[in-house]
């Protein structure tokens, strides 16, 4: 029963954001509307069991593709109104990338109702007793933990790759010296001064 | 098996990885200053990853659960891999300095050992995930290093043209590899053989997919052997990029993904040879064509030797298409004497200088260099006759090999469009040596380096007919190589 009531819930927020992204006519609310259906989805794969997934779902869509959505649309300066003026001439291409979307959703279902497409074997079989991420934990420092380093390698040089290729010494730049302010003292700073009426300050 | 025996056997990666970091670290604190020290240390790792090789990582038999294999056929690849990584570095230092607005920086260096380290992942891989993570750590670094000389416009497009077109093959080939893990169930090569002999190829619904993976791995591992009809980037990379790092690309990661497409070929879709062949057979012969045919009219001789290298790959594939012990055996036959002719090339091309040091690369600068620098000269004429094919010299032994492969493997009619292709081909090395010996001298060249002039005479002797003496060792050992993976 409550997990009936949780579904309908999720689903029907997922449903609403879904459309509410698409209708908002601010984008930065199109935004935070998609980031609140990516965590009634993360509720919906915590429903069927999949626990990871609905973490990474939280953490790598609304912890950085959706925050990176934010501060693209905040900084660029996209006029929607001039977007939105192409609607009629673009109404036709529109019609048909729907149409065959349709088309693809009926012959999918087709297909699905008709029965899978024979594997040679299941490849993964899971076990339900044992929560997913220990299952890929797992997996990933024992039976994998090969690849797992070499992935890691292939970020360190993503990493010395981007340095390499952006990184530069400006000439101009002035970098703060702790050291140096850290060592001067309040004689070297200050001055004091005694001036005559009326002389003005000489600095 | 426990933890250090798995260890052991990937001793030369854990060696490339460590340094590489290590020097990496030395890279960041020491700055610009360091470069030289790092270079030479980076050459120390590779020979120290080649002293690892010793061991059990060329023949231990397999590592972590089975997705990285220590056979004497990773072994071999791995020696010419690390052998070129090194001679990229040693020759790098010269180039930079004396090209205007280029600084060799000491990141060249940790990123070829890195490169390396993926190489020796992809020649090892008995898994389909060690092959595309391996496959990715070397192009990566790659990229970067095709786009070094930043400054440089031509530099950093060639840059940004590789990785494109490099995620572009990256996706094809993760593509190919999803279907064929969704249809045979594994990624393990062992298992993928099984579901491919357990699977009729004609008339079953399943064999239509398995098919349509294999052509999408074929077709991802051509892109990065630069085999025609997926070569487009090679000339253009080859062009753009530092010639230091030309050079690295036609030797080292050309070697590492031929010998991981031979071992995709044998031990992962062995069963359907049926199958593979024609994608191979067609490959080699267009890559032998359009290699042949594109070049004659080059100026450029970066270009011109970016298409010698597609050439050459269609020839090496002509031994895998014989998919025979004795036709892999040639196909790293002729990647050995390959690497010799290609290395030994490009560093005379490094020795073109005018007289303010800035490098030349157009073929009409090279005229009359018999009478301004004749040992230079001879030794190019060796790597062009060599390249061409042409017999007393050991390039001849190289083509012979894979075409000997192709007929004791019944494919009479391959060998001899192969012969009468490279005939082609000969055209265009020898217009080089016509340029150099009968052309009037145009300008002067700068005096040369003496550590590339020794590498350069090591390479020249190698080609010459002396080379004809190692022939016994070398076939051996590549038999010996290529009988690990039947």
């Amino acid at each position: 029963m409550i997990q009936a009531i949780a579904f309908y819930l999720f689903a029907a927020i997922v449903l609403i954001s879904g459309a509410m992204t698409i209708s908002s006519r601010n984008p930065v609310h199109s935004v935070l509307w998609l980031i609140l259906a990516f965590f009634n989805a993360a509720g919906l794969m915590v429903l069927v069991g999949a626990e990871f997934i609905a973490m990474l779902l939280v953490i790598v869509y609304v912890g950085a593709v959706a925050v990176l959505f934010l501060f693209v649309v905040m900084m660029l300066d996209i006029d929607f109104a001039e977007l939105r003026a192409g609607f009629v001439r673009y109404f036709g291409i529109g019609l048909v990338l729907a149409v065959a979307l349709v088309a693809e959703i009926l012959i999918g279902v087709g297909a699905w109702s008709a029965g899978g497409i024979d594997l040679a074997r299941r490849a993964a079989p899971t076990d339900h007793v044992v929560p997913n991420i220990v299952q890929i934990g797992n997996l990933l420092y024992t039976r994998y933990l090969f690849i797992f380093e070499g992935a890691g390698l292939v970020l360190l040089v993503a990493m010395i790759g981007a340095i390499v290729l952006t990184h530069r010494e400006r000439s101009g730049a002035r970098y703060q010296n702790i050291a140096r302010q850290n060592a001067r003292r309040p004689q070297d700073a200050t001055r004091n001064m005694r001036p005559e009426i009326g002389q003005g300050v000489q600095l | 098996m426990d933890y250090a025996a798995n260890l052991a056997m990937t001793l030369p990666e854990l060696v490339l990885a460590v340094g590489a970091i290590a020097l990496m670290l030395v890279a960041a604190w020491g700055g610009p200053a360091s470069t030289k020290a790092v270079s030479w240390a980076a050459v120390a790792v590779l020979a120290g990853a080649l002293v690892a090789l010793t061991g059990p990582a060329s023949g231990g038999g397999d590592a972590f659960y089975g997705l990285y294999r220590a056979d004497a056929f990773a072994g071999f690849a791995k020696v010419l891999i690390y052998i070129a990584s090194a001679v990229a570095i040693l020759l790098a230092p010269t180039f930079f300095k004396r090209t205007a607005g280029a600084d060799l920086r000491p990141e060249y260096p940790v990123l070829i050992l890195l490169s390396a380290c993926g190489m020796g992942m992809m020649v090892s891989a008995g898994d389909l995930l060690t092959l595309y993570v391996g496959l990715e750590l070397q192009s990566l670094a790659a990229y970067v290093l095709a786009s070094f000389m930043r400054q440089d416009t031509r530099s950093a497009e060639a840059g940004l043209k590789y990785f494109v077109l490099g995620a572009l093959a990256s996706g094809i080939l993760l593509y190919g590899i999803s279907l064929v893990y969704g249809f045979t169930g594994s990624t393990l090569f062992d298992e993928i053989a099984g579901a491919f002999a357990a699977t009729p190829l004609t008339g079953d619904t399943r064999s239509l997919g398995l098919l349509f993976g294999l052509v999408f791995v074929f077709a991802g591992l051509a892109f990065k052997i630069s085999a025609v009809p997926f070569h487009m980037w090679t000339p253009d990379v080859y062009e753009g990029a530092p010639t230091p790092v030309t050079a690295f690309f036609a030797s080292a990661p050309k070697v590492a993904a031929i010998a991981l497409a031979v071992r995709v070929a044998v031990e992962a879709m062995g069963p359907a040879e049926v199958q593979w062949r024609q994608i191979v057979i067609f490959a080699s012969l267009a890559s032998i064509l359009l290699g042949a045919v594109a070049a004659i009219g080059q100026q450029n001789i970066k270009r011109l030797l970016a298409y010698s290298s597609i050439n050459n790959v269609g020839f090496a594939l002509i031994g895998l298409a014989a998919g025979t012990p004795e036709g892999v055996a040639s196909v790293m036959t002729y990647m050995t004497i390959y690497l010799a002719m290609t290395l030994g090339s490009f560093l005379v091309v490094l020795q073109m200088r005018d007289a303010d040091g800035q490098p030349l690369e157009t073929i009409a600068s090279l005229a009359g260099l018999s009478r301004t620098r004749p040992g230079l000269a001879a030794a190019l004429a060796i790597f062009m006759f060599s390249l061409a094919g042409i017999p007393p010299l050991f390039g001849f032994y190289a083509k012979f090999a894979v075409f000997y492969a192709a007929v004791q493997a019944g494919l009479f009619p391959l060998a001899v469009i192969g012969v009468v292709f490279s005939v082609i081909g000969a055209y265009y090395y020898l217009r080089l040596v016509k340029t150099m010996y009968f052309d009037e001298p145009t300008g002067t060249f700068d005096e040369g380096d003496k550590l590339e002039g020794g590498l350069i005479a090591v390479a020249a002797v190698f080609v010459s007919p002396l080379g004809y003496l190692a022939i016994p060792a070398l076939s051996a050992w590549t038999l010996a190589a290529a009988a690990s993976l039947f």
